[in-house]
């Protein structure tokens, strides 16, 4: 079952061409993650699917990306409810400039009006599954910015799911974190895929290795290779994957 | 002598040099506090604040009606001027970011902002004092907001761009709305600068003399009345210290004085907000 199917996906930087003719199906309910070496245009591919390029006037798309029968690169969508659906985790932690609860709260209050006893709950459950609600649940009036960037991390990971994306979008999570908040992350993806679907765009061949059930390596903007992760990184059908994947390239 | 006592030696050079540097400009500064403090300080009493400035060759008086006049002058020019100048701030780097409009109006502005404040008192001065008649309160806070709205145009600019812009991404990310994520995220990240911006405004304006010259004049009368000629202290320094009248010039002093620690107040106020982080 596809959660989001890509097909003939065209991306430019004004005049660069960025990603070329991407087609692919990203799994329901599985982990989806995307390789290659800086500037393939992992990146790009996961913020098209959030439309987040039409911040950027110079940046345009062409192509279907599906999701729901509905294709989403079509300009008559409501680009907030589509938003709503498909959460995003960046590089570097994003906490809002406001409380450690605000900060969860914050996207909830866009969608529903809660009395305050299901705000809290709402707050809690979301902290819960992102495995932060113990270390931050005496403190939830401080600032975001007071926690550390593992748990600044997982805060943004807690505000994503909060809102109840079908779609959680990570680019490069754990990339400024230390190992021991790389691992809570990680385990956490695999947590998070009973419920949602992931797509994650790694620098980390261990960690696409370790927590996707389905990898894509990119190179200079085309899809050189799509399959399970276990085939891609036991069996490539490609030669350029398999240098890519055992370091010989990259 | 080897490269380690040569790099040793140009250190200890360019620290002389940056000290003595600094030691200049602060001379300067000293020497004016020291002058407005002594020659201000006994000129102050009670009466400054309660009397208006007495008649030319009188003893007594105060400076009741230039201290009320210029605290209305630079409460309604930062009443009307700073959610202007935010305004324009929040349009140059939210909505116009890549626009032609929005470059053209930052340059303009930057123009505006080195432009002297004379010019501001002679425009006002041609279309507002002339056509109506009469020297007038508003044509003075009309004459300052000239000055301070570049001030808070830029302030607002510059620290809105120091906003990260994965914050803006992650606000879209949640489907915020654009006028939310400014108000509730961007505004707030920016808060401390833009608070910073409109104090240094504030004090900027309560000292300039150029732009009152020609539109709110001076009025040695206690009134609130904006429509007419309006007291202000700088105008009111300038014209008593002037003055033959002993007098007057002492009041000039004590003006110094209470002008000089307002500004100082003001810019303490701003390094205050701007070192607060949330």
């Amino acid at each position: 079952m596809s959660k989001l199917t890509v097909r003939d996906l065209n991306f430019y930087y004004a005049d660069f061409h960025a990603l070329k003719n991407i087609s692919l199906e990203i799994p329901e309910k599985m982990v989806t993650a995307f390789i290659g070496p800086s500037g393939c245009g992992k990146s790009t591919l996961l913020r098209t699917f959030n439309q987040m390029y039409a911040l950027y006037p110079e940046q345009s798309a062409t192509g279907e990306v599906i999701m729901n029968g509905v294709n989403l690169l079509n300009n008559k969508q409501d680009v907030a409810l589509l938003r709503a659906k498909i959460g995003m985790v960046f590089q570097k932690p994003t906490p809002f400039p406001m409380s450690i609860y605000d900060n969860i709260a914050f996207g909830i209050k866009l969608y529903e009006r809660l009395s305050r006893s299901e705000l809290d709950l709402r707050v809690e459950s979301a902290l819960t599954r992102a495995a932060l609600w113990h270390e931050v649940k005496d403190k939830l009036n401080q600032s975001g910015y007071s926690l550390s960037g593992g748990q600044q991390q997982r805060l943004c990971i807690a505000r994503g799911i909060a809102i109840e994306p079908e779609i959680l979008l990570l680019d490069e999570p754990c990339s400024a974190l230390d190992p021991i908040s790389t691992a809570k992350i990680e385990e956490l993806i695999t947590e998070l895929k009973k419920d949602y679907t992931v797509v994650i765009v790694t620098h980390n061949m261990q960690q696409a290795a370790r927590c996707s059930d389905f990898t894509a390596y990119m190179y200079l903007g085309e899809l050189m290779e799509f399959g399970e992760t276990q085939q891609i990184f036991v069996k490539p059908t490609r030669k350029e994957t398999e240098d890519y994947i055992t370091g010989r390239f990259g | 002598m080897t490269l380690y006592q040569r790099r040793k030696l140009a250190n200890r050079l360019a620290l002389t040099l940056s000290l003595c540097a600094m030691a200049f400009g602060l001379i300067w500064l000293l020497w004016i506090l020291e002058t407005t403090i002594v020659k201000g300080f006994s000129a102050l009493s009670w009466s400054l604040l309660t009397e208006s400035t007495p008649a030319a060759g009188t003893m007594g008086g105060g400076l009741l009606n230039a201290l009320v006049g210029s605290l209305l002058l630079v409460f309604f020019a930062t009443l009307f001027g700073t959610p202007i100048g935010l305004l324009a701030g929040i349009y140059l780097v939210e909505y116009g970011r890549f626009t032609w409009l929005s470059k053209t109006v930052s340059f303009v502005n930057d123009v505006l902002l080195a432009g002297p404040s004379i010019v501001m008192g002679l425009f006002v001065y041609a279309v507002i004092v002339v056509p109506t008649g009469s020297y007038s309160g508003w044509a003075g806070v009309i004459a300052l907001l000239l000055v301070q709205i570049p001030i808070v145009i830029r302030t607002t600019e510059n620290m809105l761009q120091l906003v990260p812009q994965t914050l803006r991404e992650a606000a879209f990310a949640l489907g915020t709305p654009k006028w939310k994520m400014i108000l509730a995220i961007t505004l707030k990240a920016a808060r401390a600068g833009i608070i910073t911006g409109i104090l240094l405004g504030i004090a900027r304006i309560a000292g300039e003399t150029a732009p009152l010259l020609f539109t709110a004049l001076n009025n040695l009368f206690f009134t609130t009345d904006m429509s007419g000629p309006m007291a202000n202290l700088p105008k009111m320094i300038y014209d008593f210290a002037m003055s033959p009248y002993p007098r007057w010039q002492e009041i000039a002093w004590a003006g110094v004085l209470l002008i000089t620690i307002g500004v100082l107040f003001l810019n303490i106020l701003a390094r205050f907000f701007s070192r607060k982080k949330f």
